[in-house]
């Protein structure tokens, strides 16, 4: 694939104003299907199902099965909804959106066309460099996931070029809601960075809820980038594409990022943009094109005869609006003022979409400095060296529990940083790792005083120094302890007992 | 011919229940009759003798043991093969399906396997219920039993066939635009479409899902109300069933009583462009009906002449959308292109070489109805016709209390005489189609036979939404009043077809 033409991004924003869209899918985590009764992949306790064993004859399509739309998947759909400061429907129809694709069991997919369960919304992004956004939010809408496709054969991993490929329908009717936010203007250099944060809002609020298990690299949140450019001074919007398989949040900064950079060159080489969904390659940083995509598009949408209209009672939407969460931009505030955190501090663990992972591990025990620091430190460089998202690497309860050990004495800084590593490599616990590789502090003194006793032995000249009050000689010391304990000692008991040793010697 | 295939389906139950049939021999008889007659008739598409044996074994073996069962346990029973049934081959008249067996049993099926009935087999119809002949079966046509050389009607053609033939007692069908009470009309027995939602459609294969029904086929207006009891009901796999429950039909039957009922003529319906034996018999049964009581008003609705223009929009954008799914990746036939071929490519070949002319024709129809730009004129302008023709319903129920016409134009056509005339076929079903649209129940009952050709007609009544029991009152006192003037039921003048059972025999049928 020819490396598209890129435009310097500074020179890119002086030409050109970026208008971006963002479409999020939620999956949500309820217990069965949007209309079936089949266990839903997206709820944690289906995860690992074998293919093809999360199916009904609904999820199949087959002959003479009908859908039943789930009543919890109604209420979660309500309650994102209102967090999203949308209007709720009073009545909303499903409707049919036909094309044919093999992973799709009835060949249509059941969605909400021309009347959507919530409508008109705002959501309040604030920026790294404290830019508060409002993003327009056109509707949320509910509809059923198609079945994931695997291609066999061929080098790219793509349908182009299989030899065959498997299908697997546990995921056909995983229930979904569809965010779509009006075009976004205003944004300038920031529109990268909007794109991130506004999907990290769209995380917290589903996570807050309950709703979903919200990790992008599960395919729980999934967002569509749309980019267009127009010339300055221009009325009309540039032609969008729609970047697909943005599955981090770094991602999506650097997706959008690209797109206003290759688009730039494009126009201003005198060249039209297609209008197509483009593919996201996470290992090259690029787009491609995709398939073309136009207005006219013709998915025959017609409101579907088997299900009958959505109509909330009003009692139901205030019930659900009582039971909010708190606003995502005030929860911030609080929990800012609660973990007593500087600015600077608080933004950084913003900025890393670390807020919820912070915020469980509190909860579950850490404090926040501790729950902060293995986050925004170690978490965040082991994964900004693999490429992905520090949520996807471990648990906020293993990192309460390291945490805790670490305050308990048992670990240091360092050898937790090795639990750290079998966390992630999915040993077990904190504690379990502690106990298989046996790598605890050595707490036992007469352990600690054998080898401190050997290494002053062993440097008598160090031992005179101590005697003669030179106490920062006994760094060479402390270190040669700390050796011999293969680092599994805490070092500033062994300082204590060397002094100790060295004076009652 | 074994006296127990000529008893209605109420009476073969008692039999049972008193202990003076077995349901293995009822349920023999009637594999006996079938094997006699059905490679003249062809109403059946599958058999399953063992199972249904087994199945009657099974509930003589309960029914001895002390269990407590309704009315038709133990009866036979045809099941069109538009629903659904777990061991089974269920096809729709398609080559598409041919070979599939389903892994579940549709609603109405399960229901009357509950009731202790003993389904026979599967019948024959037109491809996914689509035509009013059953010359759209991918596995051939279905004969009238009255003139072997006639169609059955249609879609549900097979299903009449069989009960007319007393092949089975009694039949499930389909009603999407009369599939059930136009086969009645031609072979002189009763079908009924119930309230749309008064029976699940789950496992019914869909034809277009907003005007499918599924219902009785039967003798007796009584049969018709015993099975109504055991399918309808609520179901939670059905979205549109009605979740209120139903009173007995069998009731509303038995004390049938048309003093005082006020019975409307839609105008339009009762017009030159009915065959004259078939208006003839309409208005005698109304005459009749008045003699006892009942009172006959004229009324108006003018929407109804538009019906027919609205459906051939409606059911055929419903229908592209419905029959997607056949695309060979998780059922049915697969045709890969000579040298393999795409997804697109196979899924192309299948449905060209496994849908038939007609169903080709209506998901064209409908793929083009609901395009973008043409949306608005075609499927918006057919819904909105829908809402004037359930106005004309409700402007009439505010006067009468049932509706009545001829159940079809004419008594049943030559096979192929209309094969090649979409049009003229389609028209068939003018008097019949309103109830689909509007939601209503219908009735056809016989009303005797045309002087002209001594073919059956049927007369049909409708009523409004959800009360199906007066289209059981108004039908079993016709009924009654009916076969006191002519002394034994029309089917009784119905031919003997055990003269077919030799050369059944020769082609080696079943």
């Amino acid at each position: 694939m020819a490396r598209a033409a890129l435009m310097d991004f500074d020179k890119a924003l002086e030409l050109f104003e970026p208008v971006i869209g963002l479409e999020v899918h939620v999956e949500l985590n309820t217990t069965t299907k949007m209309f079936s009764s089949a266990p839903n992949p997206a709820n944690s306790a289906f995860h690992d199902a074998a293919p093809n064993t999360l199916i009904t004859p609904v999820c199949l399509g087959l002959p003479g099965s009908l859908p039943v739309v789930n009543e919890q998947a109604i209420r979660s759909s309500i309650s994102l909804g209102l967090a999203l400061g949308c209007s709720i429907a009073e009545s909303s129809r499903f409707a049919r959106k036909n094309y044919f694709y093999p992973d799709l069991a009835k060949n249509y997919q059941i969605s909400q066309y021309d009347e959507p369960i919530a409508f008109d919304g705002e959501v309040e992004v604030e920026l790294e460099n404290g830019r508060i956004f409002q993003v327009p939010i056109e509707r949320a809408h509910m509809e059923e996931d198609a079945g994931k496709l695997t291609h066999i054969g061929g080098a790219t991993g793509r349908i182009q070029g299989a030899e065959y490929s498997l299908v697997d329908y546990n995921r056909a009717g995983v229930p979904l809601v569809e965010i779509v936010t009006r075009p976004i203007f205003g944004a300038e250099a920031d529109a990268p960075a909007l794109a991130s944060a506004y999907v990290s809002i769209i995380r917290d609020i589903a996570l807050s809820l309950g709703i979903s298990e919200a990790r992008m690299e599960r395919g729980n949140l999934r967002c569509d980038a749309n980019v267009s450019l127009r010339p300055r001074g221009a009325e009309k919007l540039g032609t969008r594409t729609e970047t697909k398989n943005v599955n981090s949040f770094r991602s999506i900064e650097r997706a959008v990022r690209y797109e206003i950079q290759r688009q730039a060159a494009i126009l201003a080489d005198g060249g039209s943009i297609t209008q197509e969904t483009r593919h996201w390659h996470e290992d090259t940083g690029t787009t491609s094109a995709g398939r073309p995509k136009s207005d006219a598009d013709d998915y025959r949408y017609f409101p579907e005869p088997d299900l009958l209209p959505v109509v909330p009672s009003p009692e139901l939407i205030e019930q659900l609006r009582a039971e909010l969460p708190e606003p995502p931009a005030a929860r911030r505030r609080r929990l800012k003022a609660e973990w007593g955190f500087t600015d600077i501090d608080f933004q950084g663990v913003v900025n890393s979409n670390l807020l919820v992972e912070v915020t469980e591990t509190v909860a579950a025990g850490a404090t926040p400095a501790a729950a902060r620091k293995w986050w925004t430190g170690e978490l965040a460089r082991i994964a900004n060296a693999q490429n992905v998202d520090a949520a996807s690497l471990a648990s906020p309860a293993h990192v309460a529990e390291l945490a805790g050990l670490v305050e308990a004495g048992t670990l240091t800084d360092r050898l937790a940083r090795q639990v750290l590593e079998g966390v992630i490599a999915g040993e077990g616990s904190p504690q379990q790792i502690v106990d298989a590789r046996g790598l605890a502090v050595v707490s036992d003194d007469s352990a600690l005083i054998a080898a401190i006793d050997q290494a002053l032995a062993s440097q008598p000249d160090v031992l005179e120094k101590i005697r003669d009050g030179k106490v920062q000689a006994a760094g060479a010391v402390i270190g040669a302890v700390m050796k011999a304990m293969q680092g599994k000692a805490d070092a500033a008991r062994v300082r204590e007992l060397v002094l100790e040793r060295a004076t009652a010697q | 011919m074994s006296e127990i295939i000529r008893l209605t389906a109420a009476e073969l139950g008692a039999k049972i229940a008193a202990g003076d049939v077995s349901s293995v021999e009822a349920t023999r008889a009637h594999l006996d009759r079938i094997a006699a007659v059905d490679g003249a008739v062809h109403a059946f598409l599958h058999v399953d003798a063992e199972g249904a044996l087994a199945a009657a074994a099974d509930v003589d073996r309960r029914r001895a043991a002390g269990e407590a069962f309704g009315p038709l346990a133990g009866v036979p029973i045809a099941v069109k093969d538009v629903l659904v049934t777990e061991g089974m081959p269920s096809t729709a008249g398609s080559r598409i399906l041919e070979g599939w067996i389903p892994p579940y049993d549709a609603t109405p099926v399960r229901l009357v396997r509950e009731a202790g009935m003993i389904p026979l087999g599967k019948t024959n119809m037109d491809e996914f219920a689509m035509g009013s002949s059953t010359e759209h079966s991918a596995y051939g046509p279905t004969h009238n039993p009255w003139d072997l050389d006639r169609i059955p009607g249609g879609s549900g053609g097979g299903s009449a066939a069989s009960v007319a033939a007393f092949e089975a007692p009694l039949a499930l069908g389909s009603d999407t635009g009369g599939s059930i009470r136009q086969p009645a009309h031609v072979t002189g027995t009763v079908g009924v479409k119930p309230t749309y939602g008064a029976v699940s459609r789950y496992g019914s294969i869909a034809l277009a899902s907003s005007l499918d029904q599924i219902g009785p086929v039967t003798r007796t207006v009584l049969d018709a109300a015993l099975l109504q009891d055991v399918i309808a009901g609520h179901d939670p796999h059905d979205s549109t069933s009605i979740a209120e429950p139903w009173p007995s039909m069998a009731d509303a039957v038995r004390r049938a009583d048309v003093a005082g009922v006020r019975i409307g003529v839609v105008k339009q319906l009762d017009s030159d462009g009915v065959q004259a034996g078939v208006r003839s018999r309409f208005h005698e049964a109304l005459a009749l009906l008045e003699r006892n009581g009942a009172e006959i008003v004229e009324i108006d609705a003018p929407s109804f002449e538009y019906a027919i223009a609205a459906y051939y929009l409606i059911l055929p954008a419903e229908a592209s959308s419905n029959l997607a799914k056949f695309d060979s990746v998780r059922f049915g036939l697969r045709v890969t292109p000579e040298g393999g071929g795409t997804v697109e490519q196979v899924m192309a070949a299948t449905r060209e070489a496994g849908f038939g002319p007609e169903v080709k024709r209506r998901i064209i129809l409908g793929t083009y109805a609901l395009s973008a730009g043409y949306y608005d004129a075609y499927y918006g302008s057919a819904q909105k016709v829908r809402t004037l023709v359930q106005r004309d319903f409700d402007a009439a129920f505010a006067k009468v209390d049932v509706l009545a016409t001829p159940t079809a134009p004419t008594t049943a056509f030559k096979l192929g005489e209309k094969l090649d005339d979409p049009l003229s076929m389609y028209l068939n079903d003018v008097a019949t189609i309103p109830a689909n649209l509007a939601g209503v129940p219908g009735i056809s009952l016989p009303a005797g036979l045309a002087p002209e050709d001594g073919l059956p007609v049927g007369i049909q009544f409708l009523a409004p939404a959800r009360q199906d029991a007066r289209l059981y009152n108004v039908g079993g006192a016709l009924e009654r009043l009916l076969e006191a003037e002519w002394g034994a039921p029309l089917l009784s003048r119905a031919p003997d077809l055990s003269s077919h059972e030799m050369a059944a025999a020769e082609e080696g049928a079943l």
